[in-house]
């Protein structure tokens, strides 16, 4: 039934008029709204500009930056990021965003990997995210991605933790309504790296699922774990054609 | 050393060092003492302050505020400084802004954290001496999970 | 040095309002909140804010625990004649940042 429900809304998306998908932006209070949109005042523009800069600052032995190669990012990245998770042939798994500006720091620049969910790493990840605000998420359709979004989709609905709880029982069956003082939102991706103000700082897309999974008392995947790029890819899947609004603001 | 005057002496150190840690006149205690001391005992009127900040606060971590006094910002009337102070925070203060004739308006917002629902108060005090003042109730509510970073 | 974002108009006309809205990256640890192993973070803040229009002092912010991490802060300041405006941080550890914008007044 709720698969119908999914492809429903996917097809429809394109005309707009059923699809009843909303962005995490719409369950948020209007002052919370103000600040996401107006960058003077999103926090998350200060690891923008950091981003900004990394991209421009030589690294590594090969003593190259972003810049080199890429050129300036708002032509060059624009629309990368709606095409994420992908998948990368040379390790033969889906691939983050994140993940893959740090195979790049590691096999261009020559460079030590960034640690995962480092400032470093999360200000070029929402920098290059950001050239993409607007744009509708279009995860490619690669047959290779298949299998590990099936997975991805079968962790989105197994009930798991102390809670006994799977994302599908809040997310989908009951979003709009109320955990504590706290609405549900929908769980879809469309502002990653979010400044999320419960964590008074940046996070990723996997920050917050490791952030839920421990929230529902399970013991949550580590950073880089494929599961948490499978639940991912799914997710992305599922909120195909919304507008990215990187960098967000979520409570 | 006698163990009295050992005794002594370090009860005094601790006395000492009481009095030189005293926290300062807003930090502890409650909303009316921080009020007093802030405008040293004057008297403080309610109007030409408005003190913006939504009802119901989703996050206590952020929440944005914003202060407006109406003065005419002259160099004979004008607002010399705005303070807000809460009621249940560990302290008192929040934040205090100092303006001038050079403000051309007094106007000043920021993000503030609130520990939880309660009273806030901002505060003005103008070139002539008197103080005028704002109370808004918030209510806040908690994240409803809490998680490992 | 952390990041700052200061937003204003780079030009005004004379005896203008001109509102500028600042930014700057900072944890502004409280010093009240308990770590993962239960022990207090010590605080860690900034303390005071102030800007400079051709060296003189037309505002300042004395800022405690209960301002947001990030600190954001808007006031207000008449555009008198065409300058520098320089924008201070300062708080503990010896945080210190200045960052200067450049104000045409016609």
């Amino acid at each position: 039934m709720r698969r119908w429900w999914l492809a429903l809304c996917v097809v429809a998306s394109v005309g707009a008029a059923s699809d009843t998908r909303r962005s995490g932006f719409e369950f948020m209070t209007p002052e919370t709204q103000a600040i996401q949109r107006d960058d003077a005042q999103n926090p998350a523009m200060l690891w923008v500009q950091e981003g900004a800069a990394a991209w421009e600052r030589k690294a590594g032995t090969a003593a190259r930056a972003c810049i080199d190669c890429h050129g300036a990012a708002p032509t060059s990245m624009k629309g990368v990021a709606t095409r994420y998770p992908a998948f990368d042939a040379a390790t033969r798994r889906p691939i983050t965003l994140g993940q893959r500006i740090n195979a790049c720091v590691v096999d261009r620049q020559h460079a030590a990997a960034l640690v995962p969910e480092s400032q470093e790493l999360l200000a070029l990840e929402s920098f290059v995210a950001m050239q993409s605000r607007g744009l509708p998420i279009a995860p490619p359709e690669d047959p290779r991605l298949a299998p590990f979004r099936e997975r991805g989709e079968k962790l989105y609905r197994q009930r798991i933790g102390q809670l006994d709880l799977s994302c599908a029982q809040c997310h989908d069956e009951r979003a709009g309504g109320r955990l504590a003082g706290a609405t549900i939102p929908q769980a879809h991706p469309t502002g990653y790296p979010i400044y999320r103000l419960e964590w008074q700082g940046l996070g990723s897309l996997q920050r917050r699922l490791r952030g839920c999974i421990s929230g529902v008392r399970a013991e949550p995947f580590s950073y880089g774990a494929v599961e948490l790029t499978e639940l991912e890819l799914y997710l992305a899947r599922r909120a195909t054609g919304m507008k990215i609004e990187t960098p967000a603001v979520r409570p | 050393m006698s163990v009295t005057r050992r005794t002594l002496l370090s009860a005094g150190a601790a006395i000492g060092t009481l009095l030189v840690v005293r926290p300062s006149y807003a930090e502890a205690g409650d909303l009316p003492s921080a009020i007093k001391a802030f405008t040293n005992g004057a008297p403080v009127q309610r109007g030409r302050v408005k003190l913006d900040i939504a009802p119901l606060v989703e996050n206590g971590n952020t929440v944005p505020i914003t202060v407006h006094v109406t003065s005419p910002m002259s160099a004979t009337d004008h607002v010399l400084a705005i303070t807000v102070l809460n009621e249940k925070n560990p302290q008192r203060d929040v934040i205090t802004c100092r303006l001038g004739p050079r403000s051309g308006r007094a106007d000043i917002s920021a993000r503030i954290r609130l520990a939880t629902s309660q009273q806030l108060v901002a505060i003005a005090q103008m070139s002539d001496g008197s103080f005028w003042s704002d109370t808004v109730d918030v209510i806040v509510t908690l994240a409803a999970c809490i998680e490992t970073p | 040095m952390a990041r700052a974002l200061i937003t204003m108009p780079k030009t005004a006309k004379r005896g203008e309002i001109v509102e500028i809205r600042t930014l700057i990256a900072h944890p502004m640890e409280t010093g009240y909140r308990a770590g993962d192993d239960g022990q207090l973070v010590p605080r860690d803040l900034i303390r005071r804010f102030s800007c400079r229009y051709d060296g003189e002092l037309v505002f300042s912010a004395e800022l405690f625990p209960a301002v947001a991490a990030n600190p954001y802060i808007t006031f207000c300041t008449l555009a008198t004649a065409s300058g520098t405006l320089q924008f201070s941080w300062e708080g503990d550890r010896g945080f210190s940042q200045t960052e200067n914008v450049v104000l045409t007044v016609t």
